[in-house]
């Protein structure tokens, strides 16, 4: 049980929260543009979500909250 | 109180530096200053303070730009290429509106120059020296008892204006000894809200800063600035007037050269030639205000200086090119006798009758 | 459900201006992270360098102090001095450290000055829009370098931590990586420990973080954490470098 929110407006899109996710639940989204005109990254499926953070943790703009 | 003791130039400026509550000093070797720096290595570590050999002058001005953030009392002290060097981290003092004082114990330039006393870096300390638009309050003192009272008044004036201040002396006066009384010591505190000393989480974050990247913004900044420097024109020049009552032939110089000037003024009073000698105390802000009233008395200015002529440049503003300003001067280490200065005397009393 | 992951503290609300995939901010927040977990916001003053990071005065919540190019180590040096208990880092990038400021480095560590260097090395000077640095790799294309750095008229890439650590001055030297999520944790740790240092008063220490630069390297955020693996790290590997203390323990 994990909750994982997204800052999207900090969000540049980089992409290496995608990368890092063990669960492959990650993605830019590709119909979105966020304030700053990026497509933000996203959750695909939270209940495969196991609150590891290692998407935070590769994030360079604190775009992500991690709860467990 | 009030004893008289003998000490040299640089001496008396290191003792009165403490005396004003200067408790860092970082310094890097360089002739003829270094008395300053081995005072400083001598007394800091007995009263608690900081000396502070750096590995360049680069690094010793950027010290000083460390310390001067968190709003202690701070100087450096050097000689014209040790300045030079010296020249970025000032412009960032000033860019950042960080009080602090930096010694120029003048020798003869350009280049590695001399190791002889000269006045050569008039145009360096007085329009900045560095990078941007700012100026230094400058002041320059004529004797060893100057030395040590102006040290003193440039850390009050740095403080009170947020303004980098600068003493201009020259070799002769830094290895001068002469009696002079030292300033009561003071007990500094800084009271400064500007200052990085730790938020303790209590306040917004402090910024020691002179990065502007909206042009409006620096321009705003630099507006701001000069209505200080404008403030510091207006109350701060200093000056000493000798023999003006009823002069004809006003002499400016400064530090050394107004001291030799002195003697053949004498001289040439007495020969009878009325003439007298505005001597600049401060060169930044430059006293204009007598060098403009003498213009509509004197028929003729001699400057001279230890330097290829750079204070007549001001004399010749100051007087509004009104009068003739002769240049009387020698430079690379040399100094004009009282007899070249009596020489330029009488051409100038006598060559516009 | 508690929160486990957040952002730190000692970071303000500014956005920060880095490029998408810049790991710039990783190591921001990685300092920002050691401040808190060791409660010294109040009493940290940091150095920003002139470089990428030159606004890091703007994202760091402590006191900061914006130093001319290179020359962060002499102003910390003066900071340190004014006032010792306060707990003062710089944050240098390749340029800054080991080119222009690298005597202010080397004497401020053979001084061992009790404050903590966080020096970032991307190969490449970035804000400045990708010049050769003194840590670009031999061959390596820049801007500077358009036929790839030739180490017989440019010379070769200086291994910063390993020079420093011949000098009997420095506590701590260590190199790090932010290119996975170990090496980030790694890296955490070692800064954390670069802070500690400092309040226990053991004197210099510096972690150099090897880092990426997507836009200036010409590559996807992912790629450039690739190369840092695979050509970086070999060329600069990870380690701790020097360890004053733990020698003295094992003798």
């Amino acid at each position: 049980m994990a909750k994982v929110t997204f800052d999207a407006d900090l969000c540049k899109g980089c992409g290496l929260c995608v990368d890092a996710c063990p669960k492959g639940i990650l993605q830019i989204a590709k119909d979105k543009i966020n304030k700053k005109g990026h497509s933000p990254a996203e959750m695909t499926d939270e209940s495969k979500c196991i609150g590891c953070a290692f998407c935070a943790t590769m994030c360079p703009d604190c775009v992500i909250t991690v709860e467990r | 109180m009030a004893e008289k003791v003998l000490m040299k130039g640089n001496e008396a400026i290191a003792e009165a530096a403490i005396r004003a509550g200067c408790m860092h000093y970082f310094g890097y070797p360089i002739t003829p200053q270094t008395e300053i720096a081995a005072y400083m290595a001598k007394r800091m570590p007995k009263i608690g303070g900081v000396f502070l050999q750096a590995e360049s002058e680069i690094a010793a001005i950027n010290m000083v730009y460390g310390v001067a953030g968190t709003g202690l009392r701070v100087m450096t002290s050097s000689s014209s290429p040790g300045v030079s060097l010296k020249g970025e981290g000032i412009s960032y003092l000033a860019g950042s509106d960080l009080p602090a004082l930096i010694v120029n114990v003048q020798r003869g330039g350009p280049g590695l120059g001399g190791i002889q006393p000269s006045q050569s870096d008039y145009f360096q300390a007085t329009r900045g020296g560095g990078h941007g638009d700012y100026h230094l309050i400058v002041m320059a003192p004529a004797s060893v008892q100057e030395m040590a009272d102006m040290t003193a008044k440039c850390f009050d004036l740095s403080d009170k204006y947020r303004v980098p201040a600068m003493i201009l002396a020259d070799g002769t006066l830094g290895q001068m000894m002469e009696p002079v009384v030292l300033p009561e010591p003071t007990d500094y505190k800084p009271n400064k809200p500007w200052a990085v000393t730790g938020t303790e989480c209590k306040r917004k974050h402090n910024i020691i800063n002179s990065l502007y990247l909206k042009p409006e913004q620096l321009e705003q900044t630099n507006f701001e600035r000069y209505e200080r420097y404008k403030a510091i024109e207006e109350n701060e020049p200093l000056w000493e007037e000798f023999m003006m009552e009823d002069a004809e032939v006003c002499v400016a110089a400064f530090g050394i050269a107004a001291r030799v000037s002195k003697n053949a003024i004498m001289a040439a009073r007495a020969e009878g030639i009325k003439v007298g000698m505005i001597r600049p105390i401060t060169l930044w802000p430059f006293p204009k205000k007598p060098f403009k009233a003498a213009a509509d008395k004197c028929k003729a200015f001699i400057s001279v200086e230890l330097s290829m002529g750079q204070m007549i440049e001001d004399v010749q503003l100051a007087t509004e090119c009104k009068r003739p300003v002769t240049l009387c001067n020698r430079t690379g280490g040399m100094i004009p006798s009282p007899e070249e200065v009596l020489e330029a005397i009488k051409k100038a009393a006598g060559g516009n009758k | 459900m508690a929160v486990v992951f957040q952002k730190p503290k000692s970071l303000t609300d500014a956005p920060l201006h880095y490029c998408p995939g810049c790991t710039h901010g990783i190591i921001h927040r990685l300092v920002a992270e050691a401040i808190d977990e060791l409660q010294i916001e109040g009493k940290t003053i940091g150095v920003a360098p002139v470089g990428c990071a030159v606004m890091a005065y703007d994202y760091f919540a402590c006191d900061m102090v914006e130093a001319a190019h290179g020359r962060a180590p002499a102003v910390a040096t003066g900071l340190k001095r004014a006032l010792p208990e306060n707990i003062i880092f710089t944050y240098q990038g390749d340029g800054d450290l080991a080119s222009i400021g690298m005597a202010e480095t080397v004497h401020a560590a053979t001084r061992n000055e009790n404050i903590t260097v966080i020096f970032v090395n991307n190969a490449i000077y970035g804000m400045t829009g990708g010049q050769m640095a003194p840590t670009s790799l031999p061959g390596q294309v820049t801007q500077t370098s358009p036929y790839g750095r030739d180490t017989a008229t440019v010379g070769f890439p200086i291994r910063v931590s390993e020079m420093l650590a011949t000098l009997d001055g420095p506590e701590f030297i260590q190199r790090v990586a932010v290119n996975n999520v170990k090496n980030v944790n790694a890296a955490k740790k070692a800064i954390k420990k670069a802070f500690q240092n400092q309040i226990e008063g053991k004197g210099f220490s510096l972690i150099e973080v090897v880092s990426s630069c997507p836009t200036n390297w010409g590559m996807t955020p992912k790629k450039a954490l690739e190369w840092v693996e695979e050509k970086m790290i070999p060329y600069y590997p990870l380690g701790v470098y020097k360890d004053r203390s733990a020698n003295k323990e094992e003798k």
